[in-house]
C-alpha cells in the first residue's frame, strides 16, 4: 500500500486554468519523492492539498488518500489529528513557523505533547533527544534558548526535529533548503536523507532546484503549468530524460555546459513566461 | 592588459552592539584587492554573510569604504565629486538581484530606463524616447511594454528592463548582484545568454556576484571567492574550479549539487 | 474580494459622511436655523420641538444651529491642524530616513523631546504663553502630532531608501532631491497618509477637550467641546444640550477612523495580500 496516493487531482482557484490539472502519483513507502517544477507549476499547491492548508476559494477534485485514508473533503477535528501524528509539514522560512517568544525546546515538547498524553518531563527529555538527534550541539542546554539566538541552518534543523517528533508517516517539505546557503543545504539535505532511514518516514520535497533533486531523491515528478509530465527514477530523470521540457531545463542548467557557450532556452510552449500570470504565484 | 577596476586593500566594518565605550565592529570586508579587465568578467563567489554585495555597493560608490582604495581607469574613485563623479556613475552600472525591488513600483518601466538618459544628458529630449525603445530591442523586449508599470511584466522582463537601464548610460562595467538567482531556471538561461551576448557585443566588463557556483563557472574568466569578508581564493576559472587551493572553496565545491546522481562532483578533488 | 470591497466600502463610507460634515460646516450660515449667538430668555433649556429640532440651551440659544457652526471650527481646527503637522513632518521624515548618520540623530532626538512631554500638557503650556484661541489650538495639536507623523515617514524612508531601485537610481546618475523626490517621498508616503487621517479622528477630539477647559476655541464662538462644558450641569434637566454635539463628534470621528483604517489596508500589503 503507497503512503500516499493522488488519484486525478485537480485544484481550481476560481479562474478557467486549474492550478493542479489531473495528477495522479503513488509515493512509496520509505521513499523520498521529488516534485520539481518552476514557478506557477502547481508544486506547491499539490503539497498544500494533502495537507487541507488550501484557501477557502480553492475547488479541490479528485482523491488524495494517506496510508489508505481519503483526505479530502475530510472536517477540520480530523485534519488536525492527521497533520502532525501522520503527515509534517516544514517550509522554505523555517523562523516563519518557530514562535519568536518560545524556547525551541518548549515548541518541540508542545508538538509531542499535543497528539498524546506525556508527562512534561518525559516530553522535554524527548525534546532534547530529538535536537541532538537533529544536530544542535549542547542540546540539553540550548533547549531554553529562543529560535533567534539559532542560525538559519539551525533553525531549519529544529523545525526539521519538530516535524518528525510524532514520528509522522509522512513528511512534506516544501523547498526545505531555498533560503540557506550551498553548504549548509547539504547538511540539511543529509539530515533529512538520516532521518528517513532510521524513522522510517516517506518524503515528499517539493523544490525548483535540480540539484537538490540528485542529491537526496529516489524518484521524481516534474510538473509545469499543473500537469505532472513525467514521473522516474531520479537516476533515469538525469540520464534518460523522456519529456521535452524536462530535457530542456536540464540543458538550461549552466552546470552542465561548456563554459561560456550559449544555453539551450526552453521554448516558448514550455516557459514560465507563457502561463498565465494569475497561476505563476506559488514560488 | 590594463586593469579597468582595481580594489586595494579594500575594508569595511560595522558597528555592531556593545556599550558605547567599548563597541566592537564587524568587519563585512576585510583588507579585500582584486581586479578587473577591460571586457572580462570576474565571477565573485560567496555565501550569504561572506560580503560580497558590500564590495560591489562599494564599487558603486553607494556605500563608504571604512579604508583602501576603489581605482576606476587609474583614478581613486573616493572623494569624487560633481562632473568626475557623474563621469564615474556613467562608466559603472549596476544590475540587482530582485527584478521587483530594482524598480520603482510607480514608474512606467520605460521611464526607469530613460531616467539614466535624462540625468546624465545622453541625447537630447526628442530622441530619448527612440533611444529607450532601441534599448527594449537591444535587451529583446518588445518596446510596446515601456509604457507598463513593473507589477505587470513577468521577472525576466523586469530583469531585461533593469538590464536595459544599466545599459542607457553605455557604461564599461556592470556590477550584477546575483542577477539571476531570484530567476526560474528556463528564464536564467535566457538572461545568462543575454548577458554574455551583450558582453560579446558592447565589450563590457563585469563584476558578477553569485552564490552560485554553476553560473559563476559558466560566465566567469576569473573567480575570487570570499569568506566572512576575506578574499580566500583569487584566479582563473579553471584553476580554480579544478584545483581549489582553499579549503573553503573545495567545501563550497563540494556541496554544490551536480546534476548526476550517486557519482561524484565532476570538479571535487579528495 | 470580499475584504477588498469591505475595504473600499470603508474608505467611501469615511468619505462620504466627510464630505457631508464639511458640505454641513461651508454651509452653516446659510443653513443654520437661527443665529447661534442670539438669546432666547423665554425658551431657556427649552425641549426638541418642531420650531428647534435640538432644542434650547442654558441662555437659550438654539443647539442645532450651533452644532452646525461648532462642526466648522472643529473640522478647520483638526484638518489643518493635522495637515499643518504633516506638511513639516513628511521633510523631517524624509531627510532623517534618507541621510541617516547625524542628519537622522539631530532630527530624531529633537523629535523625542517633543514626544516625551505629555500631549495635553504640552498643548495646555502653549496656550498659557500664547493665550487661548482657535489658532493656537490648531498650532499645539499640531505640535503634538508632528514627531508622531515625522517618525511614521522616516521609518517608511528607510524601508524604500533600502530597495534596489533607490541605489539603481542614484548609480544612473540622480542627485539626491531627484531621487528623494521622484522615488523615495511618492513611495514612502502611504503610511502618513494613514497616520494623518487616523489622527484627524484623534485632533477633533484633542479640540473638543482644549474647548471644554476653556483653552480652545472661546465663547461666544460655538464649539462642540464648549458646548459640551456648557451642557454638563444640566446634564439631567436638559440632557439635549449634551446629546446633539456629543453625537457630533461621535459621528466625525467615527468617519475620521472608518477612512483611517480603509486607506490602512490598502496601504499595508499584509492586509491586500489576504
Amino acid at each position: 500500500m503507497s503512503v500516499l496516493s493522488f488519484t486525478s487531482v485537480s485544484v481550481r482557484f476560481g479562474g478557467n486554468t486549474p492550478a493542479v490539472n489531473g495528477v495522479s502519483l503513488e509515493v512509496k513507502p520509505g521513499e523520498i519523492f521529488g516534485i520539481v517544477g518552476e514557478s506557477g507549476s502547481g508544486k506547491s499547491t499539490l503539497a498544500n492539498a494533502v495537507m487541507g492548508l488550501l484557501p477557502g476559494t480553492a475547488q479541490v477534485a479528485g482523491s488524495i488518500a494517506v496510508n489508505g485514508r481519503e483526505v479530502l473533503g475530510l472536517d477540520e477535528p480530523s485534519l488536525r489529528q492527521i497533520r502532525g501524528a501522520e503527515v509534517a509539514m516544514i517550509f522554505q522560512d523555517a523562523s516563519a513557523s518557530l514562535d519568536p517568544t518560545w524556547s525551541v525546546g518548549d515548541q518541540i515538547a508542545e508538538t509531542i505533547r499535543a497528539h498524546g498524553p506525556v508527562r512534561s518531563a518525559e516530553a522535554k527529555a524527548r525534546a532534547i533527544a530529538l535536537m541532538e538527534e537533529v544536530g544542535i550541539p549542547d542540546a540539553p542546554r540550548r533547549y531554553s534558548d529562543v529560535p533567534h539566538r539559532f542560525s538559519g541552518g539551525m533553525r531549519q534543523r529544529i523545525v526539521i526535529a519538530a516535524a518528525v517528533a510524532n514520528n509522522p508517516k509522512l513528511l512534506i517539505a516544501d523547498e526545505p533548503t531555498t533560503a540557506l546557503d550551498v553548504t549548509l543545504q547539504a547538511q540539511v539535505l543529509a539530515l533529512i536523507d538520516r532521518l528517513r532511514r532510521s524513522h522510517g518516514t516517506t518524503v515528499l520535497l517539493i523544490t525548483h532546484d535540480l540539484g537538490v533533486v540528485a542529491q537526496v531523491c529516489d524518484r521524481v515528478g516534474v510538473m509545469y503549468g499543473g500537469k505532472l509530465l513525467e514521473v522516474a527514477s531520479a537516476s533515469d530523470l538525469f540520464a534518460r530524460p523522456s519529456h521535452p521540457y524536462t530535457r530542456a531545463l536540464l540543458a538550461a542548467n549552466p552546470a552542465g555546459a561548456p563554459r561560456g557557450s550559449r544555453l539551450p532556452v526552453i521554448p516558448s510552449e514550455w516557459s514560465v513566461e507563457s502561463l498565465p500570470a494569475a497561476e505563476a504565484s506559488n514560488g | 592588459m590594463a586593469d579597468l577596476l582595481r580594489v586595494e586593500n579594500l575594508c569595511k566594518s560595522y558597528p555592531a552592539g556593545g556599550p558605547p565605550w567599548d563597541r566592537r565592529r564587524v568587519m563585512a570586508l576585510d583588507g579585500i584587492s582584486l581586479s578587473v579587465q577591460r571586457g572580462k568578467t570576474l565571477g565573485l563567489v560567496g555565501e550569504s554573510g561572506s560580503g560580497k554585495s558590500t564590495l560591489g555597493r562599494c564599487v558603486l560608490g553607494l556605500t563608504e569604504a571604512s579604508g583602501g582604495q576603489v581605482i576606476f581607469d587609474g583614478t581613486p574613485v573616493q572623494g569624487l565629486t560633481g562632473r568626475a563623479l557623474s563621469d564615474f556613475r556613467r562608466r559603472v552600472q549596476p544590475v540587482f538581484q530582485d527584478p521587483f525591488g530594482s524598480l520603482d513600483p510607480r514608474w512606467p518601466v520605460g521611464r526607469s530606463v530613460r531616467e539614466a538618459l535624462d540625468c546624465f544628458r545622453i541625447g537630447t529630449a526628442a530622441t530619448r524616447d527612440g533611444q529607450v525603445l532601441d534599448l527594449f530591442n537591444r535587451v529583446g523586449l518588445d518596446p510596446a511594454l515601456a509604457c507598463r508599470f513593473p507589477s505587470a511584466l513577468s521577472g525576466g522582463q523586469r530583469q531585461r528592463v533593469a538590464i536595459a537601464a544599466a545599459l542607457a548610460s553605455e557604461p564599461e562595467l556592470i556590477i550584477a548582484d546575483e542577477p539571476v538567482s531570484a530567476l526560474d531556471m528556463s528564464v536564467q538561461a535566457q538572461i545568462l545568454n543575454l548577458f554574455m551576448d551583450l558582453q560579446a557585443d558592447l565589450g563590457v566588463a563585469s563584476l558578477f556576484i553569485t552564490h552560485d557556483l554553476g553560473v559563476v563557472n559558466h560566465v566567469s574568466d576569473d573567480i575570487a571567492v570570499l569568506s566572512r569578508g576575506k578574499l580566500v581564493e583569487l584566479g582563473q576559472t579553471d584553476q580554480v574550479m579544478r584545483h581549489p587551493s582553499h579549503a573553503y572553496t573545495r567545501s563550497l565545491l563540494a556541496a554544490n549539487p551536480t546534476l548526476v546522481k550517486g557519482e561524484p562532483h565532476a570538479h571535487r578533488t579528495d | 474580494m470580499s475584504r477588498l470591497r469591505s475595504t473600499n466600502a470603508m474608505i467611501l463610507a469615511g468619505l462620504a459622511v466627510l464630505a457631508l460634515l464639511g458640505v454641513i460646516a461651508v454651509a452653516a450660515p446659510w443653513i443654520a436655523p437661527y443665529d447661534p449667538e442670539a438669546l432666547d430668555v423665554m425658551g431657556v433649556m427649552g425641549p426638541p420641538s418642531l420650531a428647534h429640532p435640538f432644542g434650547l440651551d442654558v441662555l437659550g440659544r438654539d443647539v442645532l444651529s450651533r452644532v452646525l457652526y461648532s462642526l466648522r471650527v472643529s473640522l478647520l481646527v483638526s484638518i489643518s491642524a493635522v495637515a499643518v503637522a504633516t506638511l513639516l513632518a513628511v521633510p523631517l521624515g524624509l531627510l532623517a530616513g534618507y541621510f541617516g548618520r547625524w542628519v537622522d540623530t539631530a532630527i530624531s532626538r529633537a523629535l523625542d523631546m517633543m514626544l516625551v512631554l505629555p500631549a495635553m500638557l504640552m498643548a495646555i503650556t502653549l496656550i498659557a504663553i500664547l493665550g487661548p484661541g482657535s489658532a493656537v489650538a490648531t498650532l499645539a495639536i499640531a505640535m503634538i502630532y508632528l514627531p508622531i507623523l515625522a517618525r511614521v515617514m522616516r521609518t517608511s524612508t528607510l524601508v524604500v531608501t533600502g530597495l534596489d531601485y533607490v541605489a539603481g537610481s542614484r548609480a544612473r546618475g540622480a542627485s539626491h532631491l531627484r531621487v528623494l523626490v521622484s522615488h523615495v517621498a511618492p513611495n514612502a508616503l502611504g503610511p502618513v497618509v494613514v497616520q494623518a487621517s487616523v489622527l484627524s479622528a484623534f485632533a477633533l477630539q484633542l479640540e473638543a477637550g482644549l474647548s471644554f477647559l476653556g483653552l480652545g476655541t472661546q465663547p461666544p464662538t460655538p464649539s462642540l467641546g464648549g458646548m459640551l462644558a456648557d451642557g454638563r450641569d444640566v446634564l439631567i434637566q436638559a440632557p439635549w444640550v449634551e446629546i446633539f454635539p456629543g453625537l457630533a463628534i461621535v459621528i466625525a470621528v467615527l468617519a475620521f477612523t472608518l477612512l483611517g483604517e480603509g486607506l490602512r489596508r490598502v496601504f499595508d500589503p499584509r492586509g491586500v495580500a489576504e
